[in-house]
């Protein structure tokens, strides 16, 4: 009788078990799938529309290339990483070294809860300050700023974390040599977190590639290629190709939003390939003591 | 400095969004009417001391239930599969696999919203329009909320399906970090003593990860909530009614001030802007509690396994 029992339950705990890694495969299985769904669906897509002349001419409305959207991206995300770049680190800086540990600890929560801000929110925000109150109009600097103001969580974290994992005995040590703290920082402390840093740098840049929400309203859209001029001069960026130009009743148009997703994916699965080469070197113990 | 960034986005919101609280108060999140009012009556009206276009109501009931329903239609379907992939990740996949894998999955994170966008629009919808809608309505005799009209697949089942794809890396890659972490010895432990490895997973790794999975989860929650780009894509856009089914079109709050800004400014008494100011704010303000409560319980999660989690 005891033995039936016992036969019966671990029937069951085998059932139970292979019931639980079975689901698990599978929902891994479906992630996978969608993952290759996406990628498939933008490279099948949007290759064809991958011309010579895609890159040297503008859009003409619906149809024409994409030079102006990709400069404008490029543009709008060198500004806002000028901006958010100094700003973050400087920030990571000062909780990483300076702030006193309960400062620095709401400092970091402060940061995070930031970056949890939706873009749609920042969007507006600069939309009635900057173009409106500010009377920048549609500008690439309005674009840039909201852009840095949505990225810079992000550096200051990856600033921060990076500047940590540098033993602190290296800034003593040059402390007692006689470096001021400033010439210590940039001379000891920033040389091994280099890695770490430019991964929340790049981290930040690819988000910002990807976002809309917050330029719809600050950069606007422009069918010529960015100009240099700050102020009032409206600006074309690759998301907004892809948002509005599908839903044009053209074929043309189409292929465009498609081709500028195509784009978009490969910008950032080139960042995200970077990052991790950085990190791994930038986590690598040997290069740290060297 | 990101607090300095904060209290000014604020500031500046609320400041916007007073007008429109003293002009519609406490209805505004039960009111169903989103109405400019009358653009060509010859001026402004009066009520409670603050101007609006005659006829004006701002009601985001409608918006708040999108926001709510694609987003808690997103944690049901995209939370199980994030968790139950990271337990493959973690115990069944070899370690040189998952390490291919892992990237890949994360790479799910960095694709630009617009991009899910334009995958939910031609895969996604037609799907859903003709596959498994008409099967989700037949069971409607069951489930009255289920039932149809199916409709043209742009609307709140849509949404919530992309949504839920968009939260997977996030509560996967976090889940994964925190199985990692796990101490080896009572895991270890327990298979000696005969547990098979799923009832060491059941048994003591989820009560280690417990209260970080649950913070995982309400970060995930927190971009459903926010998520403009792909849900003003596909979501059907629907102002002044509640959704009546499963499938009828939506607007959340997030797609509501990116669609409407622009009709907002032709309102001369400026009301619509300070409206749209106060979806912002109450926006801010769900999105923030959301964050700050997932933070203190991955914090205090990460306290339980007694390594730091980023």
């Amino acid at each position: 009788m005891a033995t039936v029992l016992h036969a019966g339950r671990s029937a069951r705990r085998s059932i139970h078990s292979a019931l639980l890694w079975g689901v698990s495969v599978l929902a891994l299985l479906l992630v996978l799938f969608l993952v290759v769904d996406i990628l498939w669906l933008v490279v099948v897509k949007g290759a064809p529309g991958l011309h010579f002349t895609t890159f040297s001419t503008d859009t003409t409305g619906i149809a024409g290339g994409l030079q102006n959207a990709i400069l404008g991206t490029l543009q709008l995300i060198l500004f806002s990483a000028l901006i958010a770049g100094p700003i973050g680190i400087l920030g990571g800086a000062y909780m990483a070294l300076f702030a006193g540990a309960r400062s620095a600890r709401i400092l970091r929560f402060v940061s995070d809860v930031m970056a949890g801000v939706p873009s749609i929110v920042i969007g507006y925000f600069g939309y009635t300050v900057m173009v409106e109150h500010w009377g920048w109009g549609f500008s690439s600097l309005a674009g840039a700023i909201s852009l840095a103001m949505l990225t810079l969580p992000y550096i200051v974290r990856t600033t921060e974390s990076s500047l940590r994992q540098v033993p602190k005995s290296y800034y003593e040590g040059a402390l007692a040599l006689g470096l001021s703290p400033t010439t210590a920082l940039r001379t000891v402390l920033f040389r091994p977190a280099l890695p770490g840093i430019l991964t929340g740098m790049l981290l930040a840049v690819s988000i910002g590639l990807g976002e809309t929400a917050p330029l719809i309203y600050t950069a606007g859209w422009s069918n010529f290629n960015p100009t240099m001029q700050l102020f009032k001069n409206p600006i074309g960026y690759l998301t907004y190709v892809v948002w509005t130009y599908l839903n044009e009743p053209y074929d043309a148009a189409h292929q465009l939003a498609y081709t500028a997703a195509l784009l978009l994916v490969l910008l950032v699965m080139c960042l995200h390939i970077i990052v991790r080469v950085l990190q791994r070197r930038g986590t690598d113990p040997s290069q740290l003591r060297s | 400095m990101p607090l300095l960034v904060l209290l000014v986005i604020g500031g500046v919101l609320f400041y916007d969004a007073y007008p429109a609280w003293r002009f519609q108060g406490f209805s505004f999140f039960t009111g169903i009417d989103w109405n400019m009012g009358n653009m060509y009556a010859n001026g402004p009206i009066t009520q409670n001391g603050v101007q609006a276009a005659p006829g004006a109501s701002f009601g985001i009931l409608p918006f708040i239930v999108g926001t709510l329903g694609s987003s808690l239609i997103a944690l049901l379907l995209g939370v199980p599969v994030a968790v139950f992939t990271a337990f493959a990740l973690v115990y069944r996949v070899p370690s040189r696999v998952a390490a291919v894998l892992s990237p890949l999955i994360e790479l799910l994170a960095g694709i630009p919203s617009v991009v899910y966008g334009l995958w939910a629009l031609s895969v996604l919808a037609p799907f859903v329009e003709f596959q498994l809608g008409p099967w989700l309505a037949a069971l409607g005799h069951v489930i009255p909320y289920l039932a149809g009209p199916v409709g043209t697949g742009l609307g709140m089942l849509t949404s919530g399906l992309v949504l839920g794809v968009m939260i997977v890396p996030i509560i996967a890659a976090t889940t994964r970090d925190l199985l990692l972490q796990v101490p080896r010895l009572p895991m270890e432990g327990a298979l000696a003593l005969g547990m098979t490895p799923a009832e060491c997973l059941r048994f003591i790794a989820l009560p280690y990860i417990r209260r970080g999975l649950f913070g995982a989860i309400i970060l995930g929650w927190g971009r459903a909530l926010g998520e403009t780009m792909a849900v003003l894509m596909i979501s059907g856009n629907a102002d002044n009614y509640t959704p009546p089914n499963l499938y009828s079109p939506i607007s959340t709050m997030a797609s509501t001030i990116a669609t409407l800004l622009d009709s907002a400014l032709t309102d001369f008494s400026g009301m619509a802007v300070h409206a749209l100011a106060l979806i912002a704010v109450t926006l801010l303000i769900i999105t923030m509690l959301t964050n700050l409560f997932a933070r203190l319980m991955m914090q205090l999660g990460s306290r339980d396994v007694g390594v730091e989690v980023s």
